[in-house]
């Protein structure tokens, strides 16, 4: 069986597990077997609904004081219940939770571990999967020597396959050991996608010149309802706040649509943004590599062209 | 107090990256290696500022590999360990570089393990869980900030959409990030301090590795890309619309 580990975040179950579950259900069929999901703590919504992803059992572990995420907890009954149901193949988001419990998880069962996946394993010979390393400029294929086995999927990797069904929620009675660890609060910026879940990013460099410029891209983000990043020497001089810093030392992103907007495309912004699935570049530069990983290029001065784009979406859906 | 600091020896941001050996080795042929950035500017500097402002804290690096991490260890002396262990392993599956890690600390009685967020060169983000597994101690990742008080550690860490702040008793392992502690450059007193300073070689102990890498692969390169007249943008959403269907 391959067991899924569903995550949530007060209360909600975070967009990350969709494509947890989907890639799990698709590994279930592949292996001739069926996927069943793991919850920890209490939710707001319908587990049931979950059955559309693919998943047939959803066991839930109700102990409220599983709602704070702590990553040696959490690891310990995740692998209490691997152990209990015959779980053979243990699948997590590759967001920041699963990356700290997915490695933890491996060590007790003994499992083998591939975190950061691409794509379904290859299991003609073996058990091999494919990961992004260094920082997506290259794959490798990683064989599994354990009978069992992590992965922990890299986030818009896969995609959400939405089927029909429902799922069976069952209770699973697990010891849940005391947390060491004293929450004392919690920071969010409300009404915002998480960059790592975002399917649309607009992001600007260096090249919008200062913080005071930055209402033409909050427009254009706004008009295409998509999060907002941005290049490291922005961050750095604090023209935007450091999570929106993206890159090898930032957050490593893959959206369908990456606008970048006055950024150079360094090698090092361009490890954080390289698998996004299309790719539009906005510089006055002709010269600037940026180009040369884009799909789509605009050589002109952001300025002028930035405002026009987001005339032309507004345009565009008030005509749709 | 002992504070262990994980040093990993990663190729430079700038590096090409290629294979040899029918695709299943990197080419280090002309690779500058640097400490992992994330070990480097946030796990050790933070270190380094905990002794600044507290003498009796011991800096102790740890890194599991080949001779060849020799420079990268004494650069971490440089900026201010105070000792440092290289464990004799070159394996590349994480399970192997943590049992080894955890080997060490098992002995050592540290108060804290410090890891960066994770390697440029593998991403996997997983020595710190699996130290956790291994050591049986609380582990906060995504640090951004870590404050002692005694024997408390006030520690804020990245969340989806925001940040939590959060307090632990040592020992703890922490994966640390941007915001910890600003990068720093050594100085020739550290340099010339450090040629001298403790540096242990242990032999390797762990042998079985849970996974083996079969095969690298480059991304195919983009088709090139189509340039759109910054005085047409409608063109440019019918793109995004009809041919990426993106929008
Ligand atoms: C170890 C290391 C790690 C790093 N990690 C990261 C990382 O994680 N993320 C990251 O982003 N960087 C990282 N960097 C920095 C990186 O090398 C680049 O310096 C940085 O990405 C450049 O940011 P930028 O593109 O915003 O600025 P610049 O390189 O200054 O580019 C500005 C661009 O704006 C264009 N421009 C100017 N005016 C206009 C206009 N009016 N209209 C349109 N275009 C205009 C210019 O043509 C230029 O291409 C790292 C560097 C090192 C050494």
């Amino acid at each position: 069986m391959v067991l899924i580990y569903i995550d949530q975040d007060e209360q909600e179950i975070k967009k990350a597990s969709f494509e947890a579950i989907s890639y799990g259900a698709a590994l279930a069929k592949q292996l001739g077997t069926h996927a069943e999901g793991i919850l920890l703590g209490t939710v707001k919504e319908s587990v049931e609904a979950l059955g559309k992803y693919g998943v047939s059992i959803v066991h839930q572990v109700t102990n409220s004081g599983l709602n704070n995420f702590d990553a040696s907890v959490h690891a310990t009954v995740v692998t209490e219940a691997a152990k209990k149901l015959g779980a053979t193949v243990i699948v997590f988001a590759h967001n920041i939770n699963g990356k700290a419990i997915a490695p933890a998880v491996a060590v007790k069962l003994n499992a083998g571990l591939v975190a950061g996946a691409c794509a379904l394993p290859k299991t003609d010979a073996g058990f091999v999967v494919t990961k992004t390393v260094f920082s997506g400029k290259a794959f490798a294929s990683i064989k599994i020597e354990t009978p069992i086995k992590v992965i922990s999927v890299n986030q818009n990797s896969f995609g959400v396959i939405v089927g029909e069904g429902n799922a069976t929620l069952e209770n699973l009675d697990l010891p849940v050991p005391a947390s060491k660890i004293k929450i004392t609060s919690i920071d969010k910026i409300k009404g915002e996608v998480p960059l790592t879940e975002a399917s649309l990013v607009v992001s600007g460099g260096r090249g919008l010149k200062g913080p005071e410029n930055w209402g033409i891209l909050l427009d254009l983000a706004k008009a295409l309802g998509a999060s907002t990043a941005c290049s490291r020497p922005v961050s750095d001089a604090d023209w935007r706040p450091h999570h929106e810093h993206v890159g090898q030392t930032g957050i490593q992103i893959a959206p369908n649509l990456y606008i970048a907007i006055g950024i150079s495309g360094a090698i090092q912004h361009l490890a954080g943004v390289n698998r996004s699935k299309t790719i539009v570049v906005i510089n006055k530069d002709p010269e600037a590599p940026f180009f040369k990983a884009a799909d789509y290029g605009v050589i002109g001065d952001a300025f002028e062209v930035v405002p026009a784009l987001t005339a032309a979406i507004l345009k565009s859906k008030a005509g749709a | 107090m002992n504070i262990l600091v994980c040093i990993s020896k990663t190729p430079d941001t700038t590096a090409k990256i290629a294979f040899v050996e029918g695709n299943t080795k990197f080419d280090e042929n002309g690779v500058q290696w640097i400490i992992n950035p994330y070990d480097e500017w946030y796990s050790l500097v933070r270190a380094i500022e905990l002794k600044e402002k507290n003498p009796n804290v011991i800096i102790h690096l740890i890194t599991v590999g080949g001779a060849d991490t020799e420079p990268i260890i004494r650069k971490a002396l440089a900026l201010g360990g105070d000792e440092a262990i290289r464990v004799n392993n070159t394996s590349n599956d994480s399970m192997v570089v943590a049992q080894e890690i955890a080997a060490v600390a098992k002995g050592g009685a540290y108060d804290m393990i410090l890891t960066g967020k994770e390697t440029i060169d593998y991403n996997s983000a997983s020595i710190g869980s699996m130290l956790c597994a291994l050591l049986d101690t609380t582990f906060i990742p995504n640090a951004i900030s870590l404050d002692v008080n005694g024997n408390t550690a006030i520690v804020k860490r990245e969340i989806e959409g925001g940040e939590e702040t959060c307090e632990t008793n040592i020992p703890f392992i922490l994966s640390c990030q941007k915001g910890m502690a600003e990068q720093r450059i050594p100085n020739m007193r550290g340099i010339m301090a450090a040629r001298t300073k403790p540096l242990k070689v242990l032999e390797a102990t762990i042998h079985n590795e849970t996974t083996s890498i079969q095969q690298f692969d480059i991304p195919p390169a983009k088709s090139g890309v189509k340039l759109v007249d910054p005085s047409n943008m409608d063109e440019l959403v019918r793109l995004l619309k009809e041919e990426a269907k993106v929008i």
